[in-house]
């Protein structure tokens, strides 16, 4: 079960800065050597690699974001999907401010004719320019009851 | 760079996964759930060991495109997550181009990608629209 009523639900917001050692963690760990993650001369400045905004994660409340009343059971959710839209680049020294909200919730039949919900998640990130630079969303998955 | 539909990228082979890339993408996203990093709590709910952040794949294929595409290049990345990556595996990136457009004077490639195990299997498909020449933002 989910509650539908939750779609639209404003989750919270976040400023945080685009530091150049996160964008060095995030690079290497994601197995890139390209200098411009790492090269201070970079024309522009440092570039963010594309899946930087998960870095998000480190500045939410501990334990995630406030989430609504969506009747999910987090134990059986898995990670579907995740989208990216990049609308303009994100360079270290910039500070960004997320929003995260509740897109969508909707629900499948599996061909076990079992139930699974869907929960998008979306959020903005909006650079200290009032710019909107990207997009994300995440689709978790609620996987039918153990039977 | 000029890509015409239907061409493939470059495959691009991946050293073995260790936990020490799972720790190190832990530490670099701030997904510290312990299924990815705690052998022992992976086990107590029926995995055989830890298991890769899907993000830690889809990041790799991410750099994959872009070092094919050009840094800063991407303009949209989906990734849907499929099967389990685990220690020890070999991962091939590999891309093919899907579309090719110009959209105000600037050519905007389309490609589809994925990440295979050393079985074949499909871990992370994604999709992805680019810039190469004009540049795009990620």
């Amino acid at each position: 079960m989910a509650n539908k009523a939750a779609i639209g639900t404003v989750l919270g917001t976040v400023t945080f800065p685009v530091e150049r050692g996160k964008i060095s963690e995030m690079a290497q760990a994601v197995l890139a050597d390209d200098p411009a993650y790492f090269d201070p001369d970079t024309p522009g400045g440092i570039l963010a690699p594309p899946t930087f905004l998960q870095t998000l994660a480190w500045w939410e409340p501990p334990g995630g974001p406030e989430f609504p009343d969506l009747d999910i059971d987090f134990l059986r959710v898995m990670h579907g999907e995740q989208e990216f839209d990049y609308l303009a680049p994100i360079h270290a020294g910039d500070v960004l401010t997320a929003t995260s909200s509740v897109a969508d919730i909707y629900d499948k039949t599996n061909s076990r004719g079992e139930t699974l919900w869907f929960l998008v998640f979306e959020n903005s990130f909006v650079n200290q320019d009032g710019t909107e630079v990207a997009r994300s969303r995440m689709v978790l998955i609620e996987t039918p009851s153990p039977s | 760079m000029s890509i015409a539909p239907g061409s493939t990228g470059p495959e691009w082979d991946v050293p073995a996964v260790t936990r020490t890339h799972l720790v190190r993408y832990a530490g670099a996203s701030g997904d510290l759930n312990p299924m990815h990093h705690d052998d022992s709590i992976a086990q107590t709910v029926g995995y055989p060991s830890v298991f890769a952040h899907g993000m830690f794949t889809a990041g790799v294929l991410s750099t994959y495109l872009t070092r094919w595409l050009g840094t800063g290049s991407l303009r949209t990345y989906r990734v849907r997550f499929k099967t389990q990556v685990w220690p020890g595996d070999v991962l091939t990136c590999s891309a093919q181009v899907t579309g090719v457009s110009e959209v105000d004077g600037e050519e905007v490639v389309e490609v589809e990608a994925q990440v295979c195990r050393q079985d074949g299997s499909v871990a992370v498909q994604g999709w992805a629209t680019a810039v190469p020449s004009a540049g795009g933002a990620a």
